[in-house]
């Protein structure tokens, strides 16, 4: 940095650098936020029968959206589901994207180039379309899985009610976001120097301890990273419960805490109720994540 | 430069420790085990795609009779049926597609690039708070901003209309911390000093100086938000009531929805399906080189 006495422009050009952002940030993020807040704490009262220009206002409600948004079992309920299917996803996508990275870092790999484009290219089919086609690949009338089960004699597993639900969503976002995982972990596995396996190697180390005791730990930070993500998204799911729901009839409209604001605000017209959840939804979010990464900062403070 | 997608290792391959100190070139012996899982994983990957590729050459009766990866006879016939499904609209789905993804994009990189510059290159007081505030937007949950958002569209008389998708997709909190994180790693502070003892003003010292070396990072943080935009379902449905706005997301799920109770119209949507994503899978084999996702791998050092 520069040691001499900066001009005033040079003081002044950031702020004139970053406005634009600043504005776009207040008007579409912490203005829908604060209106967000502001709508949670108010109701309307119908006096009468709610007809008449003056029968329905808008009132202060305190905190009695809160009360019932959380006395709601539903929003416990999809709290609990929505927990229950990213303890299925992301263990397992995370799992097989670490796994993936490390083979496509093993020596003499034949089609490595090809199987990694192959891998990351579910990520580049949009969620809707990718639910769309696994809610058909689920079908037993249309399903190759289940036409193959079926010549064989074997009866498939009913993935489009009840539990199995929770599996054909997980499996869909799987799909969709181990390629994209693989690609950042392997990323910063090829960062790693040679030198550090070389000398392992020598010693008569097989590839899997090298992968256990040196590759896993040096890239502790990607998976850090990826965790985070999978988590927040996991938090979000919404497109793929919507879209599969015309295919089943055992998905409710409230099945993801999500779809319930969904529901409240547009099926039912409440906003207020839905302000409530959202609120106590985005909380929840940045209670976890950050709470999530101080952990991880302690750890590593502590750790090396 | 590590690219993603090519395979141009940095490093060479350490020789295989069977024989230490043997100076002969090492066997080219094949790892097949892990190549063999690998194409597993590759094939888990393509089914779907090669399922959709399969289905849209099938007529509505052929879908549910025939084996789903024999090919049909009613592949013109279906892009005929959905070219001609409410007057072409699905044609005008792709079109919105693109201008929004295109267009929100662009200037989203365009944003991300000055505001990233900004907080990677000077010291200003505020600068972490801000930040701060901006990376909380990337951990809010969608819903609970388009239900605010839509309302106060609603106010504003931009509800169902063409910006209230692209308004409020300019702010990437995650393209701005992209390009943060790369102008810091690729703009030398001696390089801006110099410019700025040559008598270079703020502004230009951007345009001309800062700017073209942040050119393949700001290409990254484009596609990524062409992808997120291009992607996104739940914004789209949200503001738009109007279904000659939808994007071809929006629209296929309209056409699923009433397919539930037409099973005619599952063939439109397989076939359209197939269509939405040729774009895209087209974008990113074309792009393969600029994808820098190692931008996100040495995000967490703190």
């Amino acid at each position: 940095m520069a040691s001499h006495q900066p001009s005033p422009t040079r003081r002044l050009a950031p702020y004139a650098f970053l406005s634009p952002a600043v504005a776009l940030f207040a008007l579409f993020f912490a203005l829908p936020i604060g209106y967000a807040i502001y709508l949670s704490f108010r109701a309307v009262h119908v006096k009468g029968l709610g007809l008449g220009a003056h029968a329905r206002t808008e009132v202060w409600a305190g905190l009695s959206n809160y009360t019932s948004a959380l006395a709601d079992p539903e929003l416990l309920a999809g709290s609990g589901r929505t927990l229950l299917y990213g303890a299925l996803l992301v263990p397992t996508m995370l799992g097989a994207a670490l796994f993936f990275a490390l083979l496509l870092d093993t020596p003499r790999l034949r089609l490595g180039a090809f199987s990694r484009l192959a891998i990351f290219l579910p990520y580049a089919v949009p969620g809707i379309v990718a639910s769309l086609l696994w809610g058909f690949l689920y079908l037993p009338t249309v399903s190759p899985g289940y036409f193959l089960l079926d010549k064989a004699g074997i009866g498939g597993p009913d993935l489009l009610h009840g539990n199995g639900l929770f599996v054909a969503l997980a499996n869909i976002a799987v799909w969709g976001g181990t390629g994209f995982n693989m690609i950042v972990i392997y990323t910063s596995l090829r960062a790693i120097p040679a030198e550090l396996y070389e000398a392992a190697r020598l010693d008569g180390a097989s590839e899997l301890q090298v992968a256990l005791r040196i590759k896993i730990p040096m890239v502790a930070p990607s998976l850090v990273l990826t965790f985070f993500f999978s988590m927040i998204a996991t938090l979000q799911v919404f497109s793929e419960p919507m879209t599969l729901k015309p295919l089943t009839n055992s998905m409710s409209s409230t099945w993801s805490p999500l779809m319930k604001v969904y529901r409240d605000a547009f099926v039912q017209g409440d906003i207020y109720s839905a302000a409530a959840t959202s609120v106590v939804v985005a909380t929840a979010t940045l209670v976890l994540s950050f709470g999530f990464l101080k952990l991880v900062n302690k750890r590593s403070e502590g750790g090396s | 430069m590590s690219t993603v997608l090519t395979d141009r290792r940095g490093r060479t391959a350490p020789a295989p420790g069977t024989t230490p100190g043997n100076a002969a070139a090492p066997p080219r012996r094949t790892a097949w085990t892990p190549t063999l899982i690998l194409l597993l994983g590759a094939v888990y990957c393509l089914i779907p795609i090669l399922w959709v590729v399969m289905a849209a050459t099938k007529s509505s009766n052929e879908l549910f009779t025939t084996f789903t990866f024999a090919p049909g006879s009613g592949l013109l016939h279906n892009l005929a049926d959905l070219s001609h499904y409410r007057d072409g609209v699905y044609w005008q789905w792709m079109a919105n597609s693109a201008l929004y993804a295109g267009v929100g994009a662009l200037l989203s990189a365009a944003l991300s690039g000055v505001t990233g510059y900004a907080l990677a290159k000077y010291r200003f007081r505020g600068r972490t708070a801000l930040f701060n505030i901006l990376l909380a937007g990337v951990l809010m949950p969608p819903i609970t901003l388009a239900v605010p958002q839509y309302l106060l569209m609603a106010k504003a008389g931009l509800a169902d209309s063409y910006w209230s998708v692209l308004l409020p997709s300019i702010v990437s909190p995650y393209g701005i911390y992209l390009a943060r994180i790369y102008a810091a790693a690729a703009i030398p502070d001696e390089v801006v000093e110099a410019a700025r003892v040559d008598g270079a003003r703020e502004w230009r010292l951007f345009r001309s100086v800062a700017l073209p070396m942040m050119v393949p990072g700001l290409v990254t943080v484009f596609l990524f938000q062409f992808v997120a935009i291009w992607n996104n379902f739940l914004l789209p449905y949200i503001m738009l009531g109007d279904d000659h706005k939808f994007p071809v997301t929006v629209g296929l799920y309209s056409l699923l929805q009433q397919g539930a109770n037409a099973p005619a119209l599952y063939t439109l949507v397989i076939t359209g399906a197939l269509l939405s994503i040729v774009p895209l899978i087209a974008l990113f084999l074309g792009l393969q080189r600029y994808w820098r996702i190692d931008l996100l791998s040495g995000a967490v050092k703190s």
